[in-house]
């Protein structure tokens, strides 16, 4: 691909490139220290890591059943972003580089609807805000479900 | 320039940090991992040693990842049914971490390929709408059926992209003699330069609706089943719209990273992320494919696309057979 061609990428979709590359860094980086912190006994996992393998052939109501009930010992399984409050432990601390891969996507498209209103693509504005709308229902775990 | 000790320079770097990850452990494993006939079922999954099974899943991907780039397929296609069908965790685990796999390879991609205007954000923009919405519906359905019936429905599906596989002909440019209306209207057009001729190529799309149509069964099935959807957004950008086979590939690859985003969150917050499975396969693909790329330079890849259909077709009849409750040869 020529440099001269790789510039006829229109600016909103160079600017979705390096949002998406910095986020998609740090939320990779992030990931692997936090899984080596948890390997490591570094922090404490809220379910030993001897035990893991004792659960995950449950399905996933019956494993969060299991779980909560032999290690957590909460009043309901932790379902949604119940694991922002449980970050001290080593297993749920993997969760902020997981979030941070989801939510890069919202984050782009955030950042290029300003260029694209500058340039009075009505179409393209009404799609990314519909998109960061649905992506941050998807997110937000109002969208429940169970077997 | 040569090529062969460019490439094992290049090979070299990958293969050490491969090697120093997996040294100390396969030593021990040697000693740990159970007989071949109990590596499949729960128990013998519980008698081992809490890492051996993490890094089974790092070897296992590692090779997955290999074999995907030089089949053309996204890992998410080879990881669901193989992971689902042979080692011992539940599905909804599995669709969780083939999502996440399939969205982190998606993300990586996705920074090069757009500023190398391969991949189209005026084309992946409606598109991701449609599949990423029916993602989520197809996340919650795929949540809520009982595994049975999904992991039978995995199988049918499964079989179904080897047909696609066997009978799918790529275009590398197909002929769009006028743009549709729609496309028109959305400006979905675009430049690129073909590295091998140096030509300056114009391409636009026909076909729109019906192609945006489609792509919502394409969500529904990717959250559905967790398995990336890249087997189904090629055919339907290339074959059905019209885009060029580099367009509709790169396309494709960065639309995962929208589409898998909304089914990835729905798993999540559901509590089907286990990072113990997700990391390891994460790693695992990442550098498979790192390393699948290199080869992919100097290998002739026809003989691994019928290694990964049969390895598709085999996984298939596995998550049929298992669905349905009936015996199989493994």
């Amino acid at each position: 691909m020529s440099s001269e061609t790789a510039q006829d990428a229109q600016s909103e979709q160079l600017l979705y490139a390096r949002v998406l590359e910095i986020g998609m860094f740090i939320g990779l980086v992030i990931l692997f220290i936090t899984f080596g912190v948890y390997v490591s006994g570094i922090m404490a996992p809220a379910v030993p890591l001897d035990q893991v393998s004792s659960y995950w052939h449950l399905g996933v109501s019956e494993y969060l059943e299991v779980v909560n009930q032999n290690h957590l010992h909460l009043e309901h399984p932790p379902t949604g972003w119940a694991w922002l409050t449980m970050l001290g432990k080593g297993d749920f601390l993997n969760f902020i580089g997981i979030a941070i891969l989801g939510g890069v996507t919202i984050i782009c498209y955030l950042a290029i609807i300003p260029t694209l209103l500058r340039k009075k693509d009505s179409a393209y504005v009404a799609m990314a805000l519909l998109e960061v709308i649905v992506l941050t229902l998807a997110a937000s775990g109002i969208l429940a479900v169970g077997h | 320039m040569r090529a062969g000790p460019l490439l094992g320079v290049k090979l070299g770097a990958p293969l050490l940090m491969l090697w120093i990850l997996l040294a100390p452990l396969a030593a021990v494993a040697v000693n740990e991992v159970p007989a071949a006939n109990e590596v499949l079922t729960s128990a013998a999954a519980q008698a081992v040693d809490w890492w051996v099974w993490p890094l089974v899943l790092l070897v296992v991907t590692f090779v997955m990842g290999i074999v995907a780039v030089l089949g053309g397929v996204g890992g998410g296609v080879l990881f669901v049914p193989i992971i689902s069908g042979f080692f011992p965790f539940h599905l909804d685990f599995v669709r969780g971490c083939g999502l996440l796999v399939a969205l982190s390879g998606a993300l990586a991609a996705g920074p090069g390929l757009l500023k190398a205007n391969l991949a189209s954000l005026r084309l992946a923009i409606p598109s991701a709408l449609i599949a990423s919405s029916c993602a989520i519906v197809g996340a919650m359905v795929g949540l809520a059926l009982p595994t049975h019936i999904i992991q039978t429905a995995l199988g049918a599906t499964i079989l179904g992209i080897v047909v696609l596989m066997l009978l799918a002909r790529k275009s590398e440019m197909p002929e769009v003699p006028r743009a549709d209306n729609l496309s028109s209207a959305l400006r979905i057009c675009g430049v690129y330069t073909e590295e091998s001729t140096g030509e300056q190529i114009n391409w636009k799309i026909h076909r729109t609706p019906i192609g945006m149509t489609l792509f919502i069964a394409v969500g529904v099935m990717a959250g559905m089943f967790g398995l990336g959807a890249g087997w189904a957004n090629v055919p339907v950008l290339n074959l059905l719209m019209g885009a060029p086979l580099k367009i509709s590939v790169a396309t494709s690859k960065f639309l995962l990273s929208i589409t898998d985003t909304s089914a990835a969150w729905i798993y999540l917050n559901q509590g089907c992320v286990i990072p113990m499975m997700v990391v390891p396969s994460l790693v695992g693909i990442m550098l498979g494919s790192f390393i699948g790329v290199r080869i992919l330079r100097v290998a002739k890849p026809a003989f691994v696309r019928w290694i990964v259909i049969v390895l598709l077709l085999f996984a298939g009849a596995k998550a049929l057979t298992k669905g349905l409750g009936l015996p199989f040869i493994v």
